[in-house]
C-alpha cells in the first residue's frame, strides 16, 4: 500500500485522458447497473411466482371467456383447495395512454394472492363495499389517489348495460407487494367481479380465467389434467398451466431478456476493452522513462508489474464503482418516470458482485500487455531512450 | 588503500542484428573505498558502457566486477536489483526525477525500498533534502525548480539510502557553470564528509578538477593520462 500514491501520480499524469478513460468505464458500468436491473425485473415474473397455483384459461385464447358455471366442478376436483377467478376489465382513467393492469376479481381472490398485502381494515371495508377498489401503492402514486376517493375509469372494451362507458370505483384500500421483487403487482387496480358481471354491457355470468390453488404442488400435473377433462369437446376447451409457466409464456414473447442484455453488454465491454487498453498502453509507452529510473533505483521486476496492474485496475474500479452507483441513483428515478408502467428493482448483492467481478477482470486484462512490458523493459535501453 | 570496486577483464559486447560492437576490451580498474573518480573520454568511447556495469544496471560480456567483496558479475536480475538498492545511488545528466511527485516524495523512492516506517521515511528524505540546501523546495515537483535544484534534489535521491558508491553520468552535463559548481561541491563534500565513494563521467575538465582521480577512456580501454598528471 505505500505504493500507492505512485499508483495515483501515474494516473493524474494526464488528467484530462484519464477523465475521458474514466468516464467510458462509467457509462459502461451505468449501462450494466440498468440491464442487469432490467434482466432481474424479468427473471423475478418467472421465479417468484408459487408453484401451487394454477391458472385455468381457454384453450383458444386467453380473451375468449369461461363460463361461471365450471366454478363449482372445477372445486370439486380431488386435490383442489380453492378456486378464485378474475376478468380483465382494460378500463384507462382519463386518457386511454394510461395504461395499467385493472381487473375484477372474485371475493376469494386476494385470500389466494398472499403476495398482495392488504391491511385487514381495508380488507374489510373492500368486502363491504359493492363498488370498492383497491390499487397498488404504485399505481395509488402515481395518479395521487387518496382512500375515500371516487376513481372513473373509462370501460373501453366493457361499457356500461346503460350504455354509460364510465365507471366509477370507490377507493378503499392501498395494498403492497410482500416481496419487493414483485413490485410489478403494486401497478394493478382491482375491484369487485360481481359489480361488474352485473353491470356490464356483454358479459353475463363468465370470467376471464380460473385461479386453482392446489393442496400438493407435486399433484398439480395429474389435477391440470383432471381439470381440462372437465370441459373437453364443449364449446369452452380450457388449458390448466402452472402460473410459471403462464408467465413464462408470456415473458418469451417479448424475446430472451437474458440473452439480449448479455449481447449488449459484450459489445459494450468489448469497446470498452479496447478504449482503456489504449489508454493503458499509452500511458506506460510514455513512462518508459520513468519506469526505468524506478527499476534503477532497485524496483522489482515484479513490483514494476503490480504497479502498472494496480493502475488499471483502479482506473476501471473507480470508474465501475462510479458507474454502478450512479446506477442505482438513476433506478428509483426511471421507475418514477415509467409512471409504473415498469419497474426496476434496485441494484442488488449479485449485480454489484457481478460488477465488481468485470471490474478487476477489465482491469487485469487491459493492464497485462502494458504491466508485461513494463516489467520486462530494459534500463540501460530505456535510460538512453532506445 | 582497499579497493572498493574492482574490475578484471571487463570486456562488454552489444549484438544487434548479425553486428557485433564491441564497447569495452579487456578493462582492468580499481576505485579505492574513499575515491572520487572523473571518467573521461570522446563520444562513443564507452563511459556510460562501464559506469552502467559498475552500477549494476547491466552485465558484461566477460570478465569481472567486484563491489565491496561481492561479484556483482553473475548475479540475476532480481538479486541485481536488490544490490542496487541498498549498496549504489544513480545521478543522470537530465534528473530523471518522476514529474509527479514533489521533491520530498522523489527523494522518499529509494527508502520505499526498505523497512523504514512512513514517518522514518519522510525524516530521512527531509534530512537529505536538507543536506542539498532545499529543505525550503521539498513540496515542489520538479517542473516548479531550476535545472540545478532538479540536480540536486536527485542526488539527494542517490545518498538517501546511505549507499557507500555514487555513479554519476555527466551531472553537470545540462547545467549553467553557477549551477554546476554547486552540484560539483555538493558532490565533493559527500566524498570528503561522508565518506562516499564516487565514479563521475564527465566532458567538463573544470569538473573533473573537483576529482580526487581523472581516467581517461578511449575506444573502449583506458589509456595512460601522463599529461593529465599534475
Ligand atoms: N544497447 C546498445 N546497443 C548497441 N550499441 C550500444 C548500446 N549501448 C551503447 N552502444 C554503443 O556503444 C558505444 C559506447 O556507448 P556509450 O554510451 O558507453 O558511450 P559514451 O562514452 O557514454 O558516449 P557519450 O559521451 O556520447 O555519452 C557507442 O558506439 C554506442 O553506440
Ligand atoms: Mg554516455
Amino acid at each position: 500500500m505505500k505504493y500507492l500514491h505512485l499508483v495515483w501520480a501515474a494516473l493524474l499524469r494526464r488528467k484530462t485522458r484519464t477523465a475521458f478513460t474514466l468516464l467510458s468505464v462509467l457509462a459502461a458500468f451505468l449501462l450494466f447497473g440498468m440491464l442487469d436491473a432490467v434482466r432481474t425485473a424479468f427473471d423475478a415474473g418467472t421465479n417468484a411466482a408459487g408453484a401451487d397455483r394454477m391458472i385455468v384459461s381457454s384453450r383458444f385464447s386467453i380473451i375468449q371467456p369461461l363460463p361461471y358455471s365450471l366454478l363449482s366442478q372445477i372445486e370439486t376436483v380431488p386435490g383442489v383447495k380453492a378456486v378464485a377467478y378474475a376478468n380483465w376489465f382494460g378500463g384507462t382513467y382519463q386518457d386511454p395512454k394510461n395504461f395499467f393492469p385493472n381487473f375484477a376479481i372474485s371475493p376469494n381472490y386476494l385470500d389466494l394472492y398472499p403476495d398482495i398485502v392488504l391491511p385487514p381494515a381495508e380488507r374489510k371495508a373492500f368486502d363491504a363495499t359493492r363498488t370498492g377498489a383497491v390499487v397498488g401503492a404504485t399505481l395509488a402514486k402515481r395518479f395521487g389517489w387518496k382512500i375515500g376517493d371516487r376513481i372513473p375509469l373509462i370501460g373501453s372494451i366493457f361499457p356500461k348495460r346503460d350504455g354509460d362507458s364510465t365507471w366509477t370505483f370507490d377507493l378503499v384500500g392501498i395494498f403492497k407487494a410482500r416481496d419487493a421483487r414483485e413490485a410489478g403487482l403494486e401497478q394493478q387496480m382491482l375491484f369487485h367481479w360481481k359489480y361488474f358481471d352485473e353491470a356490464n354491457a356483454y358479459y353475463r355470468n363468465q370470467v376471464g380465467w380460473y385461479i386453482v390453488k392446489v393442496a400438493d404442488p407435486a399433484q398439480s400435473d395429474r389435477i391440470a389434467q383432471a381439470i381440462d377433462r372437465l370441459s373437453q369437446n364443449s364449446d369452452h376447451e380450457t388449458r390448466t398451466e402452472t402460473e410459471q409457466a403462464f408467465q413464462l409464456a408470456f415473458a418469451k414473447q417479448i424475446g430472451d431478456i437474458g440473452l439480449i442484455v448479455g449481447g449488449i453488454m459484450a459489445a459494450v465491454f468489448f469497446t470498452l476493452l479496447l478504449l482503456t487498453g489504449n489508454t493503458m498502453a499509452q500511458a506506460v509507452r510514455e513512462r518508459v522513462p520513468e519506469l526505468a529510473v524506478l527499476k534503477t533505483l532497485g524496483f522489482s521486476n515484479r513490483v514494476v508489474l503490480l504497479l502498472v496492474l494496480a493502475e488499471s485496475v483502479l482506473l476501471v474500479a473507480l470508474g465501475g464503482v462510479l458507474g454502478l452507483g450512479l446506477a442505482a441513483l438513476l433506478l428509483p428515478a426511471v421507475n418514477a418516470a415509467a409512471g409504473g408502467q415498469i419497474v426496476l428493482p434496485p441494484v442488488g448483492l449479485a449485480t454489484w458482485t457481478l460488477g465488481i467481478a468485470l471490474m478487476l477482470l477489465i482491469g487485469l486484462v487491459v493492464g497485462a500487455l502494458p504491466a508485461l512490458r513494463g516489467m520486462r523493459l530494459n534500463i540501460v535501453d530505456a535510460l538512453a531512450g532506445r | 588503500m582497499t579497493a572498493l570496486v574492482e574490475i578484471r577483464k571487463l570486456s562488454k559486447t552489444y549484438v544487434r542484428g548479425k553486428q557485433k560492437v564491441e564497447v569495452l576490451h579487456g578493462v582492468d580498474l580499481d576505485i579505492a573505498a574513499g575515491d572520487f573518480l572523473a571518467l573521461m573520454g570522446p563520444s562513443g568511447s564507452g563511459k556510460t558502457t562501464l559506469l552502467n556495469l559498475i552500477g549494476g544496471l547491466d552485465t558484461p560480456s566477460a570478465g569481472s566486477i567486484t563491489v565491496g567483496g561481492q561479484r556483482i558479475d553473475q548475479l540475476g536480475s532480481g538479486a541485481l536489483a536488490r544490490w542496487r538498492a541498498s549498496h549504489v545511488g544513480f545521478v543522470f545528466q537530465f534528473y530523471n526525477l518522476l514529474p509527479m511527485l514533489s521533491a520530498q516524495k522523489n527523494v522518499e523512492l529509494p527508502l520505499l525500498l526498505t523497512r523504514l516506517s512512513a514517518a522514518q521515511r519522510r525524516k530521512n528524505a527531509a534530512i537529505a533534502l536538507q543536506l542539498v540546501g532545499l529543505q525550503d523546495r521539498a513540496t515542489h515537483k520538479p517542473t516548479e525548480l531550476s535545472g540545478g535544484q532538479q540536480q540536486r534534489v536527485a542526488i539527494a535521491r542517490a545518498f538517501v539510502s546511505d549507499p557507500a558508491l555514487l555513479v554519476c553520468d555527466e551531472p553537470t552535463g545540462d547545467l549553467d557553470r553557477q549551477s554546476a559548481e554547486e552540484v560539483l561541491t555538493l558532490l565533493r563534500r559527500l566524498n570528503r564528509e561522508h565518506g562516499k565513494t564516487i565514479v563521475m563521467v564527465t566532458h567538463d575538465p573544470k569538473a573533473a578538477e573537483h576529482a580526487t582521480h581523472t581516467l581517461h577512456l578511449d575506444k573502449g580501454e583506458l589509456v595512460e593520462t601522463a599529461a593529465m598528471a599534475h
